[in-house]
């Protein structure tokens, strides 16, 4: 005889107020198998907790309704309470009259208390036909994958590799450092972003636990938390990274001249090159589409002069597969495509640049020496406009999201113009000026009140050249009439969006994405470094636009997950997933295909009838992979795929003490 | 290829060469138009001003016309478009509007049939190179600045050019040998009727695109709207006269032009009723013309 015990819960008012939680507990008495029944207003709390454990024991229970919140946000605490008290985890049932009930009906007590009831009802029918399951263990390789060496990357390498664990950091790119080394100075402190990022470069490459992979990208994924098998494929570099001294005599004589990448095609680098002169490693790569040996077989040049032998023109690409504890995602972000903007000319027109071009043209080793210079002729500008949100918040032509960092960029570059060009004037056409964040506030006040730059609220309507200056139409709101300014250079605070593969990649190791392609956290938060796929955790820009300060935040958060998970031999495995009834699996595979986390495949099973020995295929699923999503069991035909703790008796069950 | 043709009141009027040169070059190019019978206003800003309704209901029932015959409709005036744009758009995302304006116009219209900007026809759907085949006057050596106006590529989202910084009758222009000159005031708004009922609003409005179109050197205006053409070029003498400048600036509807260009004698296409005048640039091409036909 099943033995159920039901707990309402008043949630302080939070349900109370809306639901007559006594007389939800009285009905629930005669609901068949209650055995025992009570409110109290607080169950989450310690108390509560012994309530119900004191119940279990006095009243025999064998099984366990709460009626409280969403199982979201207790439904961990209950399933400890319980098994303190003796029983299964999995012998409880939540039922959610909160957000489901008192929250969506504060106005009509009578009738949320029937639905309330009706919940009770439901979640006793199904802990009915609850079954203890056992978390069983998976072992857990210790090493650790970053993807992507950016500030974020370095940072997750960094932490983990202090704790002792061995991490690989895979950089699609010839030099870790990624955007954070094009960046010139850093808000709010105006201290030089290469400063603080190189020692940690020189840091991470030195590391005796970290494995720096450059130009190298994820080919294949397989596996599952604490086991993941990634391939990697190691390009082709034609330089022998053993063997180079990093002398630099090869870039010198290369004949070949390719806009350089990193310096925003504002300058050339050689066709074998390091992208900057502090990379890491710093020992070049041939650009094989651009070498004139790859595309006409002449020249070589570089391997002549070569005082190591290192340059190989016959390597080739190079793929290994390792395998990890854990994967931590840091890949970055890309700036959106402002020639949408037909208004700003962007492209057209030389001197209309974005932020980034800018941070080059600041910077000591960019294209001019530091010095602010146009682009199309050299001349110092005196008056440069910048135009915020381009691209964000502009659900018309570009993004619904707000960039997050270009107000506080925006006003460093404000304040470097005013500071480096004598009599200058920065105008700054902005929507709101957004500087959440220590310092931030205070910073953007130097700007207008100490460095004088001048702000506008309104937009920018059009650009325009008129001789050598770019004319710029706006609006100043607050004014309530057009403005016209002659301007010399025009910088774009161009939005952050995600890297144009970024889904690939999402698709590839097997985590969600937004709308945006933004990779998506476990709870926004809670759970804002997890992602839904166990063992796979987020750091930096390729989550949503983040400055340098929340990227290294967030990438030291995910290296605590990643170690917590590498501290243990074996992990528990969540019992909820599905399980096949082989007897009546016709394997026709239509669960395969379905299955976001390919978790299952076919496997051949012998079996023997009229005594014959007779092979056939059937699903199998992988219970380190399966998440308990149940997509297969709709699939499945004949019924044989059913999740547990979601069987669909269980459900039913539910259903039919709903209904009948 | 055949089309439903809305001239709208414009083209019966004040611009009515606007009217000779689509036809006369629909023809040329093979294109049969399909003049909508007993058409009505468009309503213009006046109806929209008025009531939603209306200003649906009124472009609604020509475009009905139209999909009873299965014809997408040509729309030379920019204003005229708009509206029956917005109209196409607003029944074919919604069935209750749909019903709605079915019962007031006593027809039926789903928004099947299109409404279509007559420069979007014929560069998309007859396609330059096909045009240029057709070409035997190029407009050689004219540097032309394409004026779109505020309307024919907008709103953002139902446009078939960038909003902000079309190209589709520059490339026209080259098309037909010209030299299209780009320039930033392509969508520029003329002022529309502020001309007339506001001077002092409308007038630097106008000053401000025919002094941009003078400052890039060009030898004349293209565009695609009876109330730009009215501001730009009947007004262009006024409004000179009270900024002190003289632009003697020829403004030509981009219909004109391709007559010119596909031979078409320019007499024929109503060039004699601008009121800045054509004639040395008429001239210029003849010679050009005659300088290519004794080589």
């Amino acid at each position: 005889m099943k033995r159920v015990g039901v707990f309402i819960c008043h949630c302080g008012t939070n349900i109370s107020a809306a639901v007559d939680c006594e007389k939800v507990a009285e009905n629930a008495k005669s609901f068949p198998g209650v055995a025992y029944s009570t409110d109290y207003k607080y169950m989450c709390a310690e108390p509560g907790q012994e309530l119900i454990k004191k119940a279990i024991k006095e009243q025999k229970l064998d099984r366990i309704v709460v009626a409280s919140c969403s199982p979201r946000m207790h439904e961990p605490t209950f399933r400890r309470c319980i098994e303190s008290g003796g029983l299964n985890a999995y012998l409880l049932e939540m039922a959610n009259i909160r957000e489901h009930c008192s929250w969506v009906h504060p106005d009509d007590k009578e009738r949320a208390t029937i639905k309330a009831t009706d919940l009770v009802k439901m979640a006793v029918a199904k802990v009915m036909q609850n079954e203890a399951l056992v978390r069983s263990t998976i072992p857990i390789t210790k090493r650790a994958l970053v993807i992507g060496g950016g500030i974020a990357g370095i940072q997750a390498a960094l932490d983990i590799a202090n704790t002792g664990h061995i991490v690989d950091v895979v950089e699609k790119e010839p030099s870790i450092g990624g955007r954070m080394a094009q960046v010139d100075k850093t808000f709010p402190t105006l201290d030089c972003s290469a400063c603080i990022l190189t020692p940690k470069m020189v840091d991470v490459a030195n590391h005796p636990n970290v494995n720096l992979i450059t130009y190298s990208e994820i080919e294949k994924v397989e596996g599952y938390v604490g086991n993941f098998d990634v391939t990697i494929r190691k390009k082709a570099r034609s330089v022998d990274l053993k063997a180079c001294t990093g002398c630099g005599t090869c870039i010198q004589k290369c004949p070949t001249k390719v806009p350089s990448e990193f310096e925003m095609e504002m300058m050339d680098r050689k066709a074998i090159y390091t992208p900057f002169p502090q990379a890491i490693p710093n020992k070049p790569v041939i650009d094989r589409e651009n070498c004139r040996y790859f595309k006409s077989g002449k020249c070589g040049v570089c391997q002549k002069v070569c005082p190591t032998n290192a340059v190989d023109f016959t390597q080739e690409d190079e793929l290994v597969t390792e395998r990890y504890g854990a994967i931590v995602v840091a890949t970055g972000f890309d700036l959106f495509d402002e020639s949408v903007y037909g208004e700003y000319g962007y492209g057209k027109y030389k001197d209309v640049i974005t932020g980034l071009h800018f941070e080059r043209l600041l910077n000591a080793s960019g294209p001019t020496m530091g010095k602010i210079k146009r682009p199309s002729d050299g001349k110092i500008p005196q008056n440069v406009v910048f135009i915020k949100c381009v691209g964000s918040r502009d659900e018309a032509k570009g993004k619904a999201y707000c960039s997050k960092t270009c107000c506080m960029y925006t006003a460093k570059h404000a304040t470097l113009v005013r500071e480096k060009i004598k009599d200058s004037n920065a105008y700054v056409f902005y929507m709101d000026v957004r500087t959440p964040g220590k310092g931030y506030d205070e910073f953007y006040t130097r700007t207008t009140d100490q460095y004088g730059a001048k702000y506008i609220r309104g937009r920018v309507s059009k650009i325009y050249e008129k001789g050598d200056k770019l004319i710029v139409w706006g609006e100043d709101t607050l004014l309530g009439r057009p403005v016209e300014i002659e301007a010399d250079m025009v910088v774009l605070a161009t939005a952050m969006v995600a890297k144009a593969d970024a889904a690939k990649l999402a698709q590839m190791v097997g985590f969600s994405y937004d709308q945006n392609h933004f990779y998506t956290e476990a709870h926004p938060k809670l759970a804002p470094v997890e992602t839904h796929t166990a063992g796979v955790f987020l750091a930096g820009a390729c989550q949503g636009p983040k400055d340098i300060p929340e990227s290294v935040a967030q990438a030291s958060a995910a290296a605590v997950k990643v170690c917590g998970l590498l501290s243990k031999e074996e992990m528990p495995t969540e019992p909820i997933i599905s399980a096949v009834n082989e007897a009546i699996c016709s394997g026709c595979g239509m669960c395969v295909p379905v299955c976001p986390y390919t978790a299952i495949d076919l496997k051949v099973i012998q079996e023997r009838i009229h005594g014959k020995t007779v092979s056939r295929k059937v699903a199998n699923v992988n219970s380190g992979l399966c998440q308990g999503c149940g997509a297969c069991t709709v699939a499945c035909r004949s019924a044989a795929l059913n999740l547990k703790h979601f069987t669909n008796e269980q459900i039913l069950a539910e259903v039919d003490a709903l209904c009948l | 290829m055949k089309y439903a043709y809305y001239p709208g009141c414009s083209l019966s009027s004040t611009g009515v060469e606007y009217d000779i040169s689509t036809k006369k070059v629909a023809k040329s190019l093979g294109i049969e138009l399909w003049e909508i019978p007993e058409w009505n206003c468009c309503g213009a800003s006046s109806a929209h001003l008025t009531d939603h309704l209306l200003a649906l209901a009124l472009p609604a029932r020509n475009l009905a016309i139209a999909e009873e015959k299965g014809l997408d409709v040509a729309i030379p005036c920019a204003a005229c478009y708009a509206r029956c744009k917005a109209t196409e758009v607003e029944v074919r995302n919604s069935k209750e509007m749909q019903e709605t304006i079915s019962a007031v116009i006593e027809r039926q219209y789903t928004g099947k049939s299109q409404a279509r900007a007559l420069l979007d026809v014929f560069v998309n759907d007859l396609g330059l190179e096909s045009i240029n085949t057709l070409v035997n006057k190029p407009l050689k050596d004219l540097k032309v600045v394409s004026y779109y106006g505020c309307l024919l590529v907008r709103p953002p989202k139902l446009g078939f050019d960038d909003a902000e910084d079309p190209q589709s009758m520059d490339k026209l222009i080259e098309a037909l040998g010209g030299t299209p000159v780009d320039w930033a005031f392509k969508t520029e708004c003329c002022g529309a009727a502020h001309a007339t009922t506001k001077s002092e609003v409308g007038f630097p409005m106008i000053e401000k695109i025919l002094t941009a179109a003078k400052e890039t050197g060009a030898d004349c205006i293209a565009t695609a709207c009876p109330l730009c053409m009215s501001n730009l070029d009947m007004r262009q003498t006024q409004v000179g006269a009270k900024y002190g400048q003289n632009y003697s600036l020829p403004v030509f509807y981009f219909t004109e032009l391709m007559g010119i260009a596909l031979g078409i004698n320019p007499q024929e296409l109503g060039i004699s009723k601008h009121f800045v005048d054509v004639s040395g640039i008429v001239k210029k091409l003849n010679e050009a013309a005659g300088r290519r036909d004794t080589a």
